[in-house]
């Protein structure tokens, strides 16, 4: 399977017909940390986050733990407030009162947690947690009105017949059935956009397809603005419209689907790209996928100190002088297509192109010291 | 009492497929048979079964696969082989016998006294848990851990060399020796992982026991612990029970497959052979939940339903509630594992005893399978 | 719920700890009707024919130096002390809840404030200060004994619900519904108040048993209700009438075993609130593991006895 055998789809990133719902613009959240000896350090989870979430589009946001794709998350869910750069909300700067949003921001945006165990009370019925959105947003009073909101909120989740679900506990609930409360309750709120913070990743395999094809209904029948983090690419690659990629607290490349898995351009992504299991690789050619490049690669950089200049730097095979002491630009590839690397100014682009994973070899000792170095230093 | 006689012919079938199997097993130099194992849960009320009747052989240097959801009993199986498991589970039927390289006696780790079973660990057996903190102790150096085991099966091994030899260990899972002075949190979750996969090696065991060794660690770190484990395993020849819930990887790892659900293997083959022709309707429902990285998409349903809840398990075919190609007595017969050239199902589609038709009805299912989320835009991607 | 009020009932300490507590409960209750009905059994009359008796066919458990029932007075005594105890218990808890639930979920200054508030109580001098207060309001009734018992010993607890409430305002299902909009109380009582259930009910009971220890306490020392009848009372009286050195037993020993039944009762169902609250404290049942043997034992010896495993699960499998 070369990436040339995927067909070029019909590329819709590259019309946006409307303005975005939500969207982060050049935001940065650092936080304070203190260690045991009272040393005061900075952990920088976010750097230069710019994304757009459109009506009826789903983004995937993409990365490894730390990458802080989760961070992002909660920025744009309001939980924190940006240590720099701007969350619009239609356009409109979000306001905040005390470090808090202002509720009516969560009328329109709603956070889907990764943990459906953890994000619905044990104590309280399927019922009461969808009955509580809906008197606390549309006012809605009375029990016959209520009973109706509740049952048509469980039958857009797909839990029907609706007698068998409505006055379960969580714990009497599978974790698929939990995820589908969760999904309703921020229904209730009838939000314009809807993240998800790895939703699936803590269910049952046989049961994640359900909950991506529960989300992609919903993003085209009511048309909601959806972000989609997960560190599965190939589930990303389902879902969404849009890839963005992040590495160690930035934003390394973005662009349509398709093109970004079939021709990343931008080594974190190829590298994360050809990580990734794939079934239909198959059985047929292990050894060469799991020996070619056994060196290690190095781990992504700690947050306290990253490396200067381009954050993938110690661990790219294609490093030149230039990427260790100057962040890389934001190279427009056309196309809705971009990416963050010294290749495509200086003009090295076409490297990436070439497939092989032999690339990771030549960079192997400097990776390992470099890794090494990072380590100590968080010790 | 109906059911009671259908189960003694399906047991029959089971029994039939033992010697099946057994004339591929002879001595082709197999490490481990397991026949016949269960496990169950004791509680207060009926114990919970949450291993039934597995049955399979590790040939030498093979990396056997065990795929299962939450529930499958794919982790009791694991304490099970290892022999670490703890009231209230207990094994209540079954064999696991091991045959050592050298030629010894075969041994039967269930009944194996605790003497026995401490010989055997990490010479010849050895586990590596999906948290490498908990197979490290937080307290001590690398160094001394790997010398602790060392030690304890060389007595002639002196301390310097078996810090010398520590640190060669580290080398070889690409960690500089070094390193042997730092403590585990000092190291990053992959290198700490990797660390245990050394120390799980460290004797030269002929069998290591993974379970979910890659879990809590990140894809680009996945590949680079299996490249080693691929890389060691060609120059140690030891063989792996790789336990995981992600089928997609061992697709492209393992040498055979087992699928585990609801505490029984309903299908065992190479992994070509699962990829390609699974027979079991879950292990199709199961390779189809994984959505393809470059293949062209196509709308995927996943397994509609939940995994069977053990302490309750349904009639007959325990899949039987989520199958879309279930036909009259799925809900009655319990399939056994019936072995077809190395390539062994439970499920009654492949009987020619239970059904009249050809035994593939692979397209017949697929069609058949409800759609239970699929929006009216199902068709457009 | 059921299934927790059921896993609660099921272990011996909780029956035997909840069976004393409600003995005495009932005692306290229906003491005064007792006493009334059954002649003789007036903790207040002084039978002059009866001084300092040891236990007879009349007066079951003696009498004291003043010719009162010992029996009569024990009952009356559950009566004020347990009252002591539940009020003072009582009182603490919910100055614990007022203080630790909002300390715990705020965080920030509300925190640093309410925190700072509990610290100063705990490293106040209790004892001394109690004394200085009731001295000041002497001779009032047990009503004051218990507020001020319950005003000085809240501080430990507010620090564990302090430290629990923050745990739980951090789980994400507060998180998620103060997304939707719930206001902070609705988030305080009805997300996280009810997690913190096992914790308050075990601080009720330690508080319980703080409350009848600290009212024989202050009553040893002196600062009582005069009128009032408590084991307290009954000790002290013992204490000032020599009784120990006139070995006259069955004056103090009922009062002081009756403290000691009392507590011990409220430890036991304590350490079953916490096994149900904290699972990792719950010991595999002895009945488990003798079963498990069993099973086992079976397994191999069918093993051995006709050479072909697992025999024995086909028929358990119907």
């Amino acid at each position: 399977m070369t990436a040339t055998t995927v067909p070029a789809t019909s590329a819709p990133g590259t019309t946006v017909p409307e303005a975005p719902v939500l969207e982060a613009v050049d935001v940065t959240k650092h936080f304070a940390v203190r260690s045991a000896v009272g040393a005061r350090s900075v952990v920088r989870a976010v750097e230069g986050g710019t994304l757009a979430l459109h009506r009826g589009r789903v983004v995937a946001l993409v990365g490894e733990s730390g990458s802080g794709k989760t961070t992002l998350a909660r920025l744009l869910a309001g939980f924190y407030a940006p240590t720099s750069g701007e969350i619009r909300l239609e356009g409109t700067p979000v306001r905040r009162r005390r470090g808090r949003v202002e509720r009516g921001y969560h009328r329109d945006v709603q956070l889907i947690f990764q943990d459906p165990f953890g994000s619905l009370n044990p104590l309280h019925r399927v019922r009461h947690n969808l009955e509580r959105p809906l008197r606390l947003h549309h006012a809605v009073r009375g029990r016959a009105e209520l009973d109706r909101r509740v049952r048509e909120l469980l039958e857009r989740v797909a839990l029907t017949p609706v007698e068998q679900y409505v006055d379960k506990f969580p714990h009497e609930l599978s974790g698929g059935q939990r995820q589908r409360v969760v999904i309703a309750r921020a229904l209730a709120v009838e939000p314009k956009v809807l993240l998800g913070d790895e939703p699936i990743s803590m269910l049952d395999v046989s049961i994640r397809l359900e909950m991506l094809n529960l989300l992609d209904r919903l993003r085209s029948e009511d048309g909601l603005a959806l972000l989609y983090i997960t560190h599965d690419i190939a589930s990303a690659r389902y879902l969404c419209d849009d890839i963005v990629v992040m590495y160690a607290g930035e934003m390394v490349e973005g662009g349509p689907k398709e093109q970004v898995i079939a021709a990343p351009q931008h080594p974190y992504t190829r590298l994360l790209v050809e990580s990734s299991p794939d079934p239909g690789r198959g059985a047929r050619d292990r050894e060469a996928l799991f020996d070619a490049d056994a060196d290690s690669l190095g781990e992504p950089p700690s947050l306290i100190d990253p490396p200067a200049g381009c954050r993938f730097h110690p661990r790219c095979p294609f490093a030149m002088d230039v990427c260790r002491t100057q962040a890389p630009p934001r190279t427009d590839l056309g196309g809705g297509r971009w990416a963050r690397c010294w290749l495509h100014p200086e003009g090295r682009a076409g490297e990436l192109d070439r497939p092989g994973t032999d690339a990771g070899t030549d960079a192997g000792p400097v990776a390992e010291h470099a890794t090494d170095r990072t380590t100590q230093e968080n010790q | 009492m109906v059911t009671r006689t259908v189960h003694e012919s399906d047991r029959t079938d089971t029994d039939l497929t033992d010697t099946d199997l057994t004339g591929a097993r002879s001595a082709s130099g197999a490490v481990l048979e397991v026949t016949g194992l269960a496990v169950e849960y004791v509680t207060d009320g009926d114990p919970v079964r949450a291993c039934a009747d597995v049955t399979f052989t590790l040939r030498r240097g093979e990396i056997l696969g065990v795929a299962g959801e939450s529930g499958s009993g794919k982790s009791t199986l694991i304490t099970a082989l290892t022999r670490l498991q703890r009231p209230p589970a207990v094994t209540t039927a079954g064999s696991i016998v091991f045959h050592p390289r050298d030629g010894g006696p075969a041994v039967d780790l269930v009944t194996a006294s605790p003497r026995t079973l401490r010989a055997l660990r990490w010479t010849s057996l050895s586990i590596v848990l999906q948290s490498a903190m908990d197979a490290l102790n937080p307290v001590m150096r690398l160094g001394a851990q790997f010398a602790d085991v060392l030690r304890t099966h060389d007595r002639s091994l002196s301390r310097d060399a078996a810090w010398t030899r520590a640190a060669e260990l580290l080398a070889t899972v690409g960690i500089s020796g070094d390193r042997v002075r730092s403590y585990p949190h000092e190291l990053s979750g992959g290198m700490r992982q990797r660390a245990s996969i050394a120390l799980a090696l460290a004797c030269r065991p002929e069998l290591v026991v993974m379970d979910e060794p890659t879990t809590a660690v990140d894809v680009v770190m996945q590949r680079q612990i299996l490249a080693q484990v691929l890389r060691l395993r060609r120059t140690l020849g030891f063989a792996v029970v790789f336990v995981t819930h992600d089928l997609s990887l061992l697709l492209e790892l393992a040498d055979r497959i087992a699928i585990m659900y609801a505490g029984r293997v309903v299908e065992l083959g190479t992994a070509q052979e699962i990829y390609d022709e699974p027979r079991h309707p879950y292990t199709r429902g199961l390779r189809d939940s994984f959505p393809p990285l470059r293949a062209p998409l196509r709308r995927l349903t996943g397994i509609p339903g939940t995994p069977p809840d053990l302490r309750r398990p349904p009639s007959g075919c325990p899949f039987h509630p989520r199958c879309a190609a279930r036909f009259d007595g799925c809900d009655t017969h319990l399939p056994g594992l019936v072995a077809a050239g190395g390539h062994a199902v439970a499920c009654r589609l492949h009987d020619p005893a239970a059904t009249g038709r050809p035994a593939d009805t692979g397209q017949q299912d697929r069609a058949a399978r409800p759609d239970r989320t699929a929006g009216p835009e199902g068709g457009a991607r | 719920m059921s299934a927790v009020r059921s896993g609660l009932l099921r272990g011996w300490k909780v029956r035997v700890g909840l069976s004393v507590i409600v003995f005495f409960v009932l005692l306290a209750l229906l003491g005064p009707w007792l006493t009334a009905a059954v002649p003789g059994l007036d903790p207040r009359a002084n039978d002059l024919t009866a001084i300092g008796q040891p236990p007879s066919a009349q007066h079951w458990l003696g009498t004291t130096q003043f010719g009162q029932d010992v029996l009569a007075q024990t009952i009356e005594g559950a009566r004020g002390s347990l009252f002591v105890g539940f009020l003072s218990a009582v009182i603490g808890t919910a100055l614990a809840i007022l203080v630790g639930l909002p300390a715990g979920y705020f965080g920030g200054r509300t925190d640093s404030w309410l925190n700072f508030l509990s610290n100063l109580f705990i490293v106040m001098p209790v004892l001394p200060l109690i004394l200085i207060v009731a001295g000041y309001m002497q001779g009032t009734g047990l009503w004051v004994i218990a507020l001020i018992i319950g005003f000085f010993g809240w501080s430990g607890g507010a620090r564990t619900i302090r430290a629990q409430a923050m745990s739980v305002s951090n789980r994400d299902f507060v998180l998620a519904m103060r997304t939707l909009g719930e206001p902070h109380h609705r988030l305080l009582f009805h997300e996280v108040l009810p997690h913190l259930t096992g914790w308050i009910a075990a601080m009720f009971l330690q508080g319980v048993i703080g409350g009848v220890m600290a009212e024989a306490g202050l009553a040893f020392l002196g600062i009582s209700d005069s009128g009032a009848i408590s084991w307290g009372t009954m000790i002290q009286a013992a204490q000032q009438q020599s009784a120990v050195l006139r070995g006259m037993w069955w004056w103090f020993v009922p009062p002081g075993l009756c403290i000691a039944l009392v507590a011990t009762a409220a430890t036991l169902v304590n350490f079953g609130v916490d096994e149900l609250s904290n699972p990792k404290l719950r010991t595999v049942r002895r009945s488990v593991v003798r079963r498990t043997r069993d099973r086992a034992g079976r397994a191999s010896r069918a093993d051995r006895a006709d050479g072909v495993v697992g025999e024995t699960r086909v028929g358990s499998d119907a």
